[in-house]
């Protein structure tokens, strides 16, 4: 049989995607539909026609590619540039390059868990336009994975503490706080995680994270950082509408959604606050040339936008989350308290802790001026005598942590900044511990999911965080050190003061080397 | 509330006091001492004296502090789950009524931090 010849050569945009999205999907006769899509109603949202769904961006699969594809050509053609050029000895200073630490440690190994995320949500939704809007994203996010770790590898070749971070995230204290929050997003539902991270998290917050970061990386010139940055720009766009869409088909199918939604938004708002402590001590404290302050950002991406954001959503009985009021108050201490915290405990970290230069702290002082002073200059300059009398502090105990954001409950009363704000619960016979009543309240609302969590502190003093040759009952038997050995941590070149540091000294060699004879 | 899923969802406890070989858990925090960023976690035995906790193991911990020296005990004010309490030193965690998980505080009036600050 001859092939039709007559066929239009090549398909309308239109056409083509309706044939490549909608067109993929089918009821399934073998199987009832609710065995197919088992995820789809346990979380209570109620969704009656799924072809209400209105596609945020109209991409198929093959013009993915090839866009994603152009761009991969450029970010790699400047990361080879900036490579072969030691485009690493142009940066501001070696104490930059912990900001990139804690980005690969921290958030690189979450873009590939909203990778795994999305691809569980594409698989579970019922309705063809968000599982392919789910599945594009979730490509979206192994690539901004690899690509990060493309860029930063480089500087693996010559700084301390890059060498073992997806190890490192499963083991590091500090990093249960990024892992569990992004744990607790893709154990719920379908539904909970697209207003976790695909709106609470893509479109709420996604700027107080990516600006910093980005634009701290072309503010301390490196370009590496900056373009995947930039890269990933047109993605983030994506998942943003995405996000927003998601709530607002949500919202429009059912009524009775909306209190659940609301419920994940305020949960995951504030979720998503506490793991952006991390961002505001960097700004402050970590970018040797500063963009804005934490408090600035805030004010820009939160307030500003924010507010306008929920002003719309007031339609659909949506409103902002309460926690919003306190962050409002903690946007004055977060970052300080974050540092101070960094600052004593790096012995056991995986970057270097410093302490602000005095012209830093008079920048502090001038964007903070109704708390520096007050509450943080005296810790700061107190630490900075003793370490010039040779007594560095590095606080050996461990802190209590919160059972939610898994944060030591470094935080302080919304209403007195010199009193730590302690909260606690009964559940099943045993107490549990909170840095803030939205933390307690989340707990409230799930124990049994929460008193799973894997607390860093707890885990060492069960005995569950050292080497299986490690003999606790020997007499010289050093815990932290065998802690340390158990991050596969290089105790004395990954962690402590960057003062003295290997990065330190390598970075000023080698910047003399590349500017003198 | 308990969590919605789609089926049976045991109650897994990750520290639960029987995991911690003998030993309970206690927090302790300094009021006002912000300079040590959190309160304290330590894994103890319930019979250890209340007293050798302060002698034995608060300098280690808390000793980097200026005003650590300088604290007079007898006058230090005790709060547990943020309701004043009264230890007895000579009795141990067990006798005080510490179990797995508790959380103390105390404050050492006239002592402020460094510079009065609350750090």
């Amino acid at each position: 049989m001859d092939m039709p010849t007559t066929t239009k050569k090549k398909l309308g945009i239109k056409e083509k995607y309706a044939l490549m999205t909608r067109g993929l999907d089918w009821e399934t006769t073998y199987q009832p539909m609710d065995k197919v899509f088992p995820y789809a109603k346990f979380e209570g949202i109620k969704i009656h026609d799924w072809d209400k769904w209105e596609d945020p961006f109209r991409l198929t699969m093959d013009a993915y590619w090839k866009y994603q594809a152009e761009k991969e050509r450029k970010l790699y053609a400047i990361l080879d540039a900036f490579n072969q050029n030691n485009g690493h000895l142009g940066i501001t200073d070696a104490r930059y390059v912990n900001t990139l630490k804690l980005f690969l440690n921290g958030i690189s190994p979450l873009e590939y868990m909203a990778h795994r995320g999305f691809a569980h949500v594409g698989r579970q939704f019922p309705g063809v336009g968000p599982r392919v809007a789910c599945q594009m994203q979730s490509l979206d996010e192994m690539r901004h994975a690899q690509t990060q770790i493309h860029s930063m590898s480089n500087y693996n070749r010559y700084y301390n503490g890059f060498h073992s971070f997806p190890e490192m995230l499963q083991k590091v204290w500090y990093m249960s706080v990024p892992r569990s929050f992004f744990d607790d997003a893709y154990t719920s539902g379908p539904f909970e995680f697209m207003v976790a991270i695909g709106f609470s998290f893509e479109y709420v917050l996604t700027n107080l994270l990516f600006v910093p970061f980005v634009s701290g990386a072309a503010y301390n010139g490196d370009m590496g950082a900056m373009t995947f940055g930039f890269s990933a720009q047109s993605d983030e766009a994506r998942h943003m509408t995405l996000g927003l869409e998601c709530i607002r088909f949500m919202l429009e199918q059912d009524p009775d959604n909306i209190p659940i939604v609301q419920k994940w938004i305020d949960k995951w708002t504030w979720r998503g606050i506490r793991v952006l402590t991390l961002v505001a001590m960097m700004m402050d404290y970590m970018l040797p040339k500063k963009v804005m302050s934490w408090k600035e950002a805030w004010e820009i991406y939160f307030e500003e936008n924010a507010t306008a954001l929920f002003n719309d959503l007031a339609r659909y009985g949506i409103k902002m989350p309460d926690c919003a009021k306190q962050a409002l108050i903690d946007k004055e201490h977060i970052s300080h308290q974050a540092w101070a915290t960094f600052y004593q405990y790096s012995a056991v970290s995986n970057f270097h802790g410093w302490l602000p230069s005095s012209e830093e702290m008079d920048w502090l002082s001038a964007k903070y001026p109704d708390t520096f002073d007050q509450y943080y200059r005296p810790r700061f300059e107190h630490w900075a005598k003793e370490a010039a009398e040779g007594r560095r502090f590095y606080n050996t105990t461990l802190p209590q942590l919160c059972q939610v954001c898994q944060i030591p409950m470094i935080f302080t009363e919304p209403t007195d900044p010199t009193q730590i704000c302690y909260r606690e619960s009964e559940f099943e016979g045993d107490k549990y511990h909170f840095c803030s009543d939205h933390c307690k309240n989340i707990f409230d609302d799930e124990p049994e999911k929460y008193v799973q969590a894997w607390l860093p502190v707890q885990q060492i003093y069960q005995g569950n965080c050292f080497m299986p040759d490690a003999d606790p009952t020997k007499p010289d038997f050093n815990p932290i050190e065998e802690v340390l050995r158990y991050y596969n941590l290089q105790n004395g070149r990954d962690n402590m003061d960057y003062v003295g540091s290997e990065d330190e000294a390598n970075f000023r060699a080698w910047r003399q080397t590349s500017t003198q004879n | 509330m308990p969590v919605k899923a789609i089926k049976d969802y045991p109650l897994r406890v990750a520290d639960s006091v029987d995991k911690f070989h003998g030993n309970i858990m206690l927090f302790v925090g300094w009021d006002q001492h912000l300079m040590f960023c959190a309160p304290f976690a330590w894994a103890l035995p319930p019979a250890m004296r209340f007293g050798d906790l302060i002698e034995g193991i608060f300098p280690a911990s808390f000793g980097a502090h200026p005003d650590f020296a300088l604290i007079d005990w007898s006058k230090v004010e005790w709060l547990k789950s943020g309701k004043p309490w009264a230890p007895d030193v000579n009795k141990s965690l067990a006798e005080n009524g510490l179990g797995h998980k508790d959380c103390l505080r105390f404050r050492t009036p006239g002592l402020c931090g460094i510079k009065g600050s609350g750090s």
